[in-house]
């Protein structure tokens, strides 16, 4: 009897993903050189790093397996929730000066959150209704806009905001106030992206578990036609998952911004990175993006250690969602918890 | 109650319905006869607006079906058993039944009915749709259409593929929930057709050919033998 007969596809499931787990834990640990401070610091990094994905492949995910459209506009999203939260953070240094009338830096940080949010939740919409809902039938047509609208998104906010980078200057208090693990130091900030990304995580699952809309979207992923035939307008709930899912990403910029700034390249870096997750997870299925997204993001990190040696080169970092995604579809072909489809 | 005038149904370029009508009256089991590809399940689909008619009327309780969509439609209280169940097989037992509700309270209000016809679902209850056998993957489409007040049943193929006693049952919850609902059957299996039917409508390469009292067809051999093949 194989090991897959044995324990079960979803047995052999987790057990690749406890694989990986220790794989990425074992490297790096030896990226580290065996420094527990500079290990701690890499695994809590790689979990940032991880949570930014999910930001953006949970909608990615949802939106795939609902809608079956690659929405490749969602790391658009992600780069103007960036913008947004920069520019309401910094009355002086951004384009718009909306949060001139706000004095508290925490306050206005915010702020340029909730904006974020509504922003990135309404060019969704509009998106969504104006643009994708008559190529319902024509799903190259949608790749091929979706591709379109983050071109157009990206000059929106070259003719906005400029093509120079913006670093965060702005102090927040989260962001000064350290700890320390094996006598490095972590910032405070960092920490709780973690557990509000945790807290996301676990909220939307909850949401997809527990509430009467959240069995909708999950019986929409399987045959959103019969979902149809129940007296369910599925269209409304493609249009909620959409502007959920690019509300998501925009939070997910905005979140980024005081550690990563706000530039031209930021989104399709989370983006390619985030289909790496959501096809490495498995399409259309949500706890697979969740693990996913965990495990680019530790490998990530990791990486960035390991190439931190001269003789290895920042390149394999960049690279590495890319490479997570060929060495596990060799091993699983329809990702983590996917179906053949 | 439904009434299918003369409809034209396109599935891309190729012209599946030519012309079907089909009358259901209220309180009714009428059931759709024909070949393998004879246009049955299009017509079920063109009454749901999946294949929406591109020409010809269609009218349930008085009200116009052309120009809605399929969730309109199925609100209006028309209950959609489609060909291989499409059960959502991720989604427990629960779930399935629960996500059919139209109103608040439609489950809880209907739930010992549905255990009553189908007892294999109440212990069933927790377990994800796909761990069930056909039949009670059946059993579990059926119930999920009387969820909901529906006024109309649309189930096609309710046999197909399933052990002769698991047939049995099914036929046997399909009378008793039809007392007080009308019922639109798609059934290749003359046997059964014929045990529940009141009245019948033979579809032949996209055109209804003939239609009448059951009571009558089963004693029409000729007929029986020209358009189904059944001895």
């Amino acid at each position: 009897m194989n090991l897959r007969k044995a324990l079960g596809n979803r047995g052999s499931t987790w057990l690749l993903i406890a694989g990986i787990f220790i794989a990425i834990l074992a490297f790096s640990l030896f990226s580290a050189g065996g420094n527990m401070g500079t290990f701690a610091i890499t695994l809590l990094s790689g979990l940032l790093r991880g949570m930014l994905l999910f930001l953006v492949a949970a909608g990615l995910s949802l939106i795939f397996g609902l809608m079956d459209i690659l929405n490749f506009a969602q790391g658009a999203f992600f780069m103007v929730g960036a913008y947004l939260a920069y520019d309401v953070s910094h009355p002086s240094g951004g384009a718009l000066t909306a949060g001139a009338a706000i004095p508290d830096p925490n306050l206005r940080f915010i702020v340029g959150l909730v904006l974020a949010v509504i922003v990135g939740g309404a060019l969704g919409f509009v998106l969504e209704r104006g643009l994708l809902r008559p190529l319902y039938k024509r799903p190259l047509f949608q790749l091929v806009l979706t591709f379109g609208v983050s071109i157009i998104m990206l000059e929106g906010i070259k003719a906005i905001w400029g093509g120079t980078p913006y670093i965060w200057t702005e102090r927040l208090v989260a962001q000064d106030a350290q700890f320390f693990v094996f006598g490095q130091q972590f910032s405070v900030y960092r920490l709780v992206i973690i557990v509000v990304g945790f807290a996301l995580m676990a909220g939307v699952a909850l949401l997809l578990r527990r509430t009467r809309i959240g069995i909708i979207i999950r019986a929409g992923v399987q045959d959103a036609e019969m979902v149809n035939a129940l007296g369910i307008n599925v269209r409304a709930v493609f249009t909620l998952v959409f502007v959920i899912g690019c509300a998501l990403a925009a939070l997910g910029g905005g979140v980024a911004a005081p550690f990563l700034g706000a530039t031209l390249s930021m989104g399709n870096t989370f983006l390619l990175a985030s289909i790496a997750a959501i096809v490495l997870g498995g399409l259309g299925s949500y706890e697979g993006t969740a693990i996913a997204s965990l495990l680019v993001g530790l490998g990530w990190a990791t990486m960035e250690q390991f190439s931190v040696r001269p003789e290895v080169g920042t390149v394999v970092a960049s690279i590495t969602p890319m490479l997570m995604l060929v060495v596990i579809l060799l091993l699983k072909p329809s990702g983590l918890f996917g179906e053949e489809r | 109650m439904l009434t299918v005038d003369a409809i034209d149904t396109f599935i891309g370029q190729f012209h599946i319905l030519e012309g079907v009508s089909v009358e259901v009256p209220q309180g009714s089991i009428t059931v759709l006869l024909g070949r393998n590809g004879a246009g049955k399940t299009t017509t079920l689909k063109s009454i749901l607006g999946l294949t929406p008619p591109r020409s010809g009327k269609i009218t349930f309780q008085g009200k116009t079906l052309n120009g809605r969509t399929p969730y309109q439609i199925a609100s209006m209280g028309i209950g959609y058993v489609p060909e291989h169940r499409a059960i959502f097989k991720e989604l427990t037992v629960r779930e399935n039944l629960l996500i059919a509700g139209r109103k608040r309270g439609d489950l809880e209000r209907n739930i010992d009915m549905i255990f009553d016809l189908f007892p294999d679902l109440k212990r069933l209850y927790a377990l994800p749709g796909g761990n069930l056998s056909g039949g009670q993957q059946q059993m579990l489409a059926i119930a999920r259409a009387l969820v909901p007040e529906n006024h109309l049943l649309l189930i096609d193929e309710p046999s197909e593929g399933l052990a002769p006693v698991i047939i049995e049952q099914l036929m046997a919850a399909i009378k008793r929930f039809s007392q007080d609902r009308t019922v639109l059957l798609v059934e290749q299996n003359f046997r059964v057709a014929s045990r529940l039917a009141d009245h019948y409508v033979i579809i032949d390469d996209g055109h209804s050919v003939a239609s009448g009292a059951m009571a009558n067809l089963v004693h029409d051999e000729a007929l029986i033998q020209r358009y189904l093949g059944v001895a």
